[in-house]
């Protein structure tokens, strides 16, 4: 295998003019940087510039602004067939005139590899991906979830510098999806390949990534670990984005060397931070529904919504005129509310998060 | 694996549910058995009769016709100059056929618009006003030939220039149906290729050309149909270069000898259907295309200038071609004496004026009868075969599309053996011409609303019939108003094919009814190009007037633009 290149994105921008001769800002001054070898994933709502983006890095689209560096080279004036990147589409796009074996060889034998070296590198990768026994057959005669291993396997074939994914797995059934995630995240690991995957599955990109990139509406909001995403959103979009949200206002009582004591409705809490508060400062803090407790006396609230979803009882209270999202993990021979009655609940300390 | 065999008593039971279905509902039993009817009659019967007298003489079975037909050197010739003479032009026009075509979806080109309407033109026009602007290109007194090269002894008529003409005439089948192929390759396929190192050309040797090659053999089929078929080009210029369909009413009608034309007939239809059948059945159904289904994205089109400039300057020779050539035609009915005297006159439209309007009128009125007759029939056609289960519906389904490859001459000899005597007797009428337009023009509307019924979810008209409306009924609230647009375009097409259509027709004018394509090919017989050229402007005038005019109303009606597609 050839050695995982880094990616750098420089101010990189990218306008279309539309139809109309309007400016359409689809990727907007975004800076990042891939270390090799790495999985990142670039997760957003859509239109907000993920497949551009991509494009970008593959050599589809031409920057308005802005560079891209892979493994340390400027790459602005090459073309796609130029760049050391391979890009597995959400559709495939397998070449459907040729058999399996024809489609991952595509690519070595524009190289113009020996026919030895071709067909050493197809079968050991078919081998890998489980569709040894598959080479004869054309894309019309598979399912999705075997056209896009051999769409996969096209690409890895050519131990490309960086591997690109756009929504390789949206056109799957969910079961197959939950598969096919962990084979990607299996495959790079044991080649090691620096790989960009776009995605606006939360949950996809949540479970794949080393480092997550949120983007909206062209520009990067937040940077980070799964963890860092989930737990410590930079900002309310970001969490209300990723997983369900509880937002609530909040002051400051005082802050002391990294712990806060703070008020949420009256009730004292004491919250581990990073970032450094002053007393009496309004706040705005984030607890996931998982991170409250039932039955604890803080608070009480009436029951508006009552789920029972096999391994959780999900909930929806009335708090002070805000819907709260709760749930209670493992229902099972627990007391459990029914709609319009009173619950009781207290936050989790160390679930709080404040902005 | 178990064979699944389909029992006698298993076919039965669904022949009884057809029945029952078929009978259940009486409006769309009438209507079936009309339509069954009306294609039995007008295709199967004439084709048959043709069969039947190739074999007779004075009323007993004979192969004399056979065994002369096939020892006569000369239609050895004509045979040989049909098959040739199709391969030149299909292998041609495909070629031109597909660089226009990959230039309008891959190429970001200026004066796009233009190539296309250009490329489509000879489509809409009548069929031998190329043949003559030739004439007055390259003819003996040609404005190229005579006027600037100051050739004084070149004959257009033959081999070449029949080739031309037919090209011209021809590469816009080609263009029309390889644009829509290559419309719907998924461009993500080609990038994939770039992505993995792809050249431009590697991607269009290895990827596109590939993917095109059910497309092309298509294209390539259909061209070679049209050019056996064709009878107008080779008449007003094929010149000693007799094809069949020219020879099958030379032979008839020309020569009285209708053993002989039918058997040249015979063989002309056997060359048709044997082309129709591979190209439905063999290469038609072999595509990648559909594989691929839904296009991703948009594609990307090519700018750089060593692909672009070489195909744009292509084209643009191309376009200047066939605009001059239509051009050339209504010049030519203003100038007294081309080649010769080219002072501005009206002395051709002044002969017109005062010999024949005839012609005119009548091919007018005839024509404004059969086209909405063609373009409802072709409509309720098109749905039967699409949306219900009857029997005959493969009959239905089968001669209609059939009747595309029929060459014209042949129906039009068709028609005259079999409705000259009783108890039908219909030659002479203007019934017989109706009926001719309506049969030559049908298929390409039935084509058109098929494929756009195809693309309408039937659960619509489910719904409509599940809401109490009559099969009737749900046609004309639902179906109709859905497939407007081919509907309209099948109206303008017939309306169209109907004015400019020839070879069927020369068989069955007469005294009474003259045809507007029959007087322009008497006139060029005789040499009056002139007159010609005036008689040809008036009909692409018509035309124009026409196309013009149902766009006006049906917009006045709601029809949005898009509805005219041709
Ligand atoms: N070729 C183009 N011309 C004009 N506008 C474009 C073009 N391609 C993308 N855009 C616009 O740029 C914006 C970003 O598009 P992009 O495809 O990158 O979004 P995305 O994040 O991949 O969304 P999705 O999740 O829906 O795939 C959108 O507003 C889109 O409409
Ligand atoms: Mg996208």
């Amino acid at each position: 295998m050839k050695e995982a290149k880094g990616v750098v994105l420089k101010n990189l921008t990218k306008k279309f003019l539309t139809q109309d001769g309007k400016e359409v800002v689809a990727v907007d001054n975004i800076n990042l940087e891939v270390n090799p070898g790495e999985f990142i994933t670039l997760l957003g709502p859509s239109g907000c510039g993920k497949t551009t983006t991509l494009r970008m890095i593959a050599g589809f689209e031409t920057p308005s602004s802005g560079e891209i560096l892979i493994g340390n080279q400027i790459v602005d004036n090459l073309t796609p067939d130029k760049r050391d990147t391979a890009l597995v589409f959400q559709n495939y796009a397998l070449f459907p005139h040729m058999d399996v074996y024809n489609n991952v060889a595509y690519g070595l034998k524009i190289q113009k590899k020996s026919k030895s070296e071709v067909s050493e590198r197809v079968n050991k990768i078919l081998d890998l991906m489980k569709m040894e026994d598959m080479i004869y057959r054309v894309p019309s005669q598979m399912s999705g979830g075997q056209q896009q291993r051999v769409s996969l396997a096209r690409a890895l074939v050519m131990e490309p510098g960086v591997l690109l994914f756009d929504e390789p797995l949206s056109n799957l059934d969910a079961k197959l999806r939950l598969h096919m995630r962990y084979e990607i995240r299996k495959i790079q690991q044991k080649v090691g390949i620096t790989s960009i995957y776009v995605t606006h599955d939360q949950e996809e990109a949540m479970s794949l990534s080393d480092k997550v990139v949120v983007m909206n509406k062209g520009i990067i909001e937040q940077i980070g670990t799964p963890q860092e995403i989930y737990q410590k959103p930079i900002n309310e979009f970001v969490a209300n984005f990723i997983g369900a949200a509880n937002i609530l206002d909040a002051e400051i009582i005082e802050y002391n060397e990294g712990i806060v004591k703070i008020n949420i409705y009256d009730k004292e809490y004491t919250v581990n931070v990073d970032k450094v508060y002053e007393a009496r400062q309004k706040v705005r803090i984030l607890v996931r529904p998982e991170g409250i407790t039932i039955d604890k006396d803080d608070f009480d609230a009436l029951v508006t919504k009552s789920v029972y979803m096999g391994d959780n009882q999900e909930y929806e209270v009335d708090f002070n005129g805000k819907i709260v999202q709760i749930n209670n993990h493992n229902p099972f021979g627990k007391k459990t509310y029914k709609e319009n009655e009173i619950l009781k609940f207290g936050f989790d300390e160390r679930s709080i998060h404040i902005f | 694996m178990k064979k699944n065999k389909i029992t006698f008593k298993a076919r039965w039971h669904h022949f009884k549910q057809k029945l029952t279905k078929t009978t259940r509902d009486p409006i769309m039993m009438m209507t079936i058995l009309f339509v069954i009817t009306a294609l039995s009659l007008f295709i199967i019967y004439p084709l048959y009769k043709i069969l039947r007298e190739s074999f007779m003489l004075q009323g007993n079975f004979t192969l004399t016709h056979y065994e002369k037909a096939f020892t006569l050197p000369s239609n050895l010739e004509i045979l040989r100059n049909t098959i040739v003479l199709g391969f030149t032009v299909a292998i041609i026009s495909t070629i031109i056929g597909f660089i226009f075509a990959y230039s309008n979806a891959y190429l970001k080109l200026p004066n796009k618009k233009i190539f296309n309407a250009i490329a489509i033109l000879p489509i809409v026009s009548p069929p031998f006003v190329i043949a003559l602007s030739t004439i007055l290109l390259f003819g003996r007194k040609g404005l190229i030939t005579n006027g600037l090269l100051g050739w004084t002894n070149t004959n257009v008529y033959g081999f070449k220039g029949l080739v031309f003409v037919q090209v011209l005439t021809f590469f816009p089948i080609a263009f029309l149906l390889l644009v829509g192929l290559l419309q719907k390759i998924d461009p993500s396929v080609e990038e994939a290729a770039r992505d993995l190192g792809a050249s431009r050309w590697n991607v269009f040797k290895t990827i596109t050309l590939p993917l095109m090659v059910p497309g092309l053999a298509n294209a390539f089929l259909l061209v070679f149909i049209q050019t056996v078929a064709d009878f107008g080009n080779p008449m007003v210029i094929g010149g000693n270069y007799t094809t069949l369909a020219v020879q099958v009413y030379l032979q008839g009608i020309g020569n009285y000898d209708i053993g002989g034309g039918t058997v040249l007939a015979v063989i002309l239809l056997m060359i048709s259907i044997s082309l129709f059948m591979i190209q439905k059945y063999f290469v038609g159904k072999k595509s990648y295309i559909t594989v691929t289904g839904k296009v991703s994205r948009a594609r990307e089109l090519i700018t750089d200038k060593h692909i672009i400039r070489p195909i744009y300057y292509f084209n643009l020779f191309i376009t200047f071609l066939v605009g001059l050539v239509y051009a050339l035609v209504p010049l030519g009915s203003f100038v007294k004496l081309w080649g010769i005297d080219y002072s501005l006159s009206l002395s051709h439209y002044k002969y017109v004026f005062d010999v024949g309007l005839e012609p005119i009128k009548d091919t007018t009125m005839l024509a404004l009868i059969s086209t909405p007759i063609t373009g409802i029939l072709a409509m309720i056609i098109a749905f039967l075969v699409v949306r219900r289960e009857f029997i005959g519906k493969n009959f239905i389904e089968f001669t209609s599309m059939l009747s595309i490859a029929i060459p014209g001459t042949v129906i039009g000899l068709g028609y005259v053996i079999t409705y000259n005597q009783k108890p039908l007797v219909l030659t002479g009428t203007g019934i017989i011409l109706v009926i001719a337009f309506i049969m030559r023009t049908m298929p390409v509307g039935i084509r058109s609303g098929i494929a756009s019924l195809q693309q309408i979810d039937p659960s619509i008209e489910e719904a409509a019939h599940d809401l109490g409306a009559s099969s009737a009924k749900v046609f004309t609230s639902v179906t109709l108003p859905m497939i407007r647009p081919a509907f309209f375009s099948g109206l303008v097409t017939g309306f169209v094919r109907s004015m400019t259509l020839v070879s069927t027709v020369i068989f069955l004018v007469s005294a009474k009814y003259n045809m507007l394509t029959v007087a322009i090919l008497s006139q060029v017989d005789v040499g009056r190009i002139g007159v010609a050229s005036a008689y040809s402007t008036i009909l692409i005038l018509i035309v124009t007037v026409a196309i013009w005019i149902m766009k006006m109303l049906l917009s006045r009606l709601g029809a949005s633009q898009g509805d005219f597609e041709i």
